[in-house]
């Protein structure tokens, strides 16, 4: 539905170019929710602004529903852009107008008559909640009600695939949640596509069914929303992954931490577990089989969907050989081990 | 005081009241469209045009930096080509519109200076055009700013009116400076600075008002 063909943006030319977004593909398949998470800076605000012309690309295809949004002419553009609908962080409603003219906006830009404007408005107003607010100006709503007239708004011209800019980071959790809700509802109800740039994990694990991670301009990785909390392959992914668990040792054991196993040391690690093994009895049978002791740290299970994520951060004590046995046998499980650091063994 | 007096004041009030009015009318007519122009041609703007707006804003800025008594005087033979006479209350709307134009311009371009460009870029993702942002967007989001400044040009207008006896304009300020100063009548120069002290007030009380229903901020 959405397919990004080597997009980038330069800004400036020569030694002072800043390469917003290096050369980009992408693609979104009908019906699908897609995340883009990254940083403050990292090219995602510009990524979705590239999807509708927004930001006109210095390189590269955009293509929406078949259709190649980078050759049109500026009129063909307009016309286009009635099939992408976007909501945006601030909302951006217009103060001058009601609730209903907002959400009519893009169908009078259209030329839409009037009494069929009247007709297309009301339902959009009672499928994001706002039936009472019908003449309510957008200063008299609080900041989740203006989203949804936004989105409301979005909807209006029928599109075929809504971008949202940031749309939930304004908001406080409770309402975030709600918005989160009705996207979701909105993409199984009208089979709509959705591209959403964030960088809220929580936005991330909540809606999306595929995400990519943006640093430095590039699309670092792209992985299903499963895999990309169970198993994130790039170091930004994991670092993303445990601020969201909020998985780490504790800083003392940190600060006895030391990167290379030395004599009576045991190791740190940091098991993931997913799939089969979450319910496997792990613990019983590394102390049972390879007669090691277990002390665990930190642990949390976190449901991603319709995936269980284990995680816990655990000392593996034991002879040297006996730990890496058991440490083999965690590997042949499926589970991911990360050994974070060897500590000294306490006298 | 006589009633020839109170005749003259009165005929001295509506004077006023017609120069400031078809001059504040001409003058927003036509500086509304050009404050429009001068935000909308800048560079990055929806139908950028940098050498226009830079020459827009050339001579926007000279019309505002002529001292309203020279401009009179100067644009003598223009008012003429215009109205056919050089003097009386017609000749006097004139400059009074000339130099209220560019003040209204800049002023509107600073009140939609004032609308966030996120609204803007809305209005593009929906495809509107540049003519459907201006008269969708821009206007109706600029439109309580835009009567601040009608007012303030309205009010500045009354001030400069006074003037206007200069070319033989008459209005209040005119009969001030003959009847009140040169023939040493305080009361005249009393009533005459009454009436504009209410003139102005209740202008901007107008203002203020339009201003309340139009906003909803």
């Amino acid at each position: 539905m959405i397919t990004l063909e080597n997009v980038s943006k330069t800004y400036g030319s020569g030694a002072q170019a800043i390469h917003a977004l290096k050369p980009t593909d992408l693609h979104v398949p009908q019906g699908a929710i897609h995340g883009v998470i990254g940083l403050s800076g990292a090219g995602k605000s510009t990524l979705i602004r590239c999807v509708n012309l927004l930001e006109r690309p210095s390189s590269g295809r955009v293509f929406v529903d078949g259709q190649e949004l980078t050759a049109l002419s500026p009129q063909a553009l307009n016309q286009a852009r009635h099939r992408v609908g976007m909501i945006f962080q601030h909302f951006n409603l217009l103060s001058s107008r009601t609730v209903f003219a907002n959400v009519a906006l893009p169908l009078e830009l259209m030329g839409v008559p009037r009494r069929e404007i009247r007709e297309r408005v009301q339902p959009l107003l009672d499928l994001t909640g706002l039936t009472d607010k019908h003449d309510k100006y957008p200063a008299e709503l609080s900041g989740g009600q203006k989203q949804r007239v936004a989105i409301a708004r979005a909807l209006a011209s029928r599109p075929k695939v809504l971008l949202c800019d940031e749309a939930t980071s304004a908001l406080d959790p409770q309402t975030t949640s709600s918005i989160l809700e009705l996207l979701k509802d909105i993409n199984r109800k009208l089979g709509l596509t959705i591209l959403l740039i964030t960088h809220e994990m929580e936005v991330v694990k909540s809606i999306c069914h595929r995400v990519g991670l943006i640093a430095g301009g590039e699309l670092v990785e792209e992985a299903d929303v499963g895999d990309f909390f169970t198993a994130p392959e790039t170091r930004l992914g994991r670092d993303f992954l445990n601020a969201f668990l909020e998985l780490d040792p504790p800083q003392a054991l940190i600060d006895r931490m030391q990167a290379k196993p030395a004599e009576h040391t045991h190791p740190v690690v940091r098991l993931a577990f997913t799939g089969d093994s979450v319910s496997m009895p792990l613990i019983s049978r590394l102390t049972r089989d390879c007669g090691i002791d277990v002390s665990i740290l930190e642990a949390k299970v976190e449901s991603i969907q319709d995936r269980t994520l284990g995680l816990m951060i655990a000392e593996l004590i034991g002879p040297p050989e006996r730990v890496q046995a058991a440490l083999d046998y965690l590997e042949d499980h499926d589970l991911k081990v990360e050994v974070l650091g060897h500590v000294q063994r306490d006298a | 005081m006589s009633n020839a007096m109170l005749e003259l004041i009165f005929k001295a009030t509506l004077d006023t009241l017609y120069m400031v009015g078809l001059s504040g009318l001409v003058a927003a007519a036509l500086g509304v469209p050009l404050g429009v122009l001068l935000y909308v041609t800048r560079p990055g703007q929806i139908l950028a045009r940098p050498v226009t707006n830079r020459a827009l804003g050339i001579v926007t800025n000279i019309g505002r930096s002529i001292p309203f008594i020279i401009l009179m005087v100067a644009i003598i033979p223009f008012t003429r080509l215009i109205v056919g006479s050089s003097i009386g209350t017609n000749a006097a709307i004139v400059p009074l519109t000339i130099a209220a134009i560019p003040f209204v311009a800049r002023l509107v371009e600073g009140a939609l200076n004032e609308i966030s460009p996120g609204l803007i870029e809305a209005a593009q993702s929906m495809g509107a055009t540049p003519y459907q942002i201006i008269v969708k967007v821009l206007i109706p989001e600029a439109r309580g700013g835009i009567i601040t400044g009608l007012t303030i040009t309205v009010v500045t207008l009354i001030s400069y009116s006074a003037m206007a006896g200069a070319v033989g304009g008459g209005g209040l300020g005119d009969l001030g400076i003959r009847y009140g100063y040169n023939r040493f009548d305080p009361m005249v120069m009393l009533i005459t600075v009454v009436i504009l002290v209410v003139m102005v007030q209740g202008f901007q009380s107008l203002g203020d008002a339009l201003v309340r229903k139009a906003d909803h901020k």
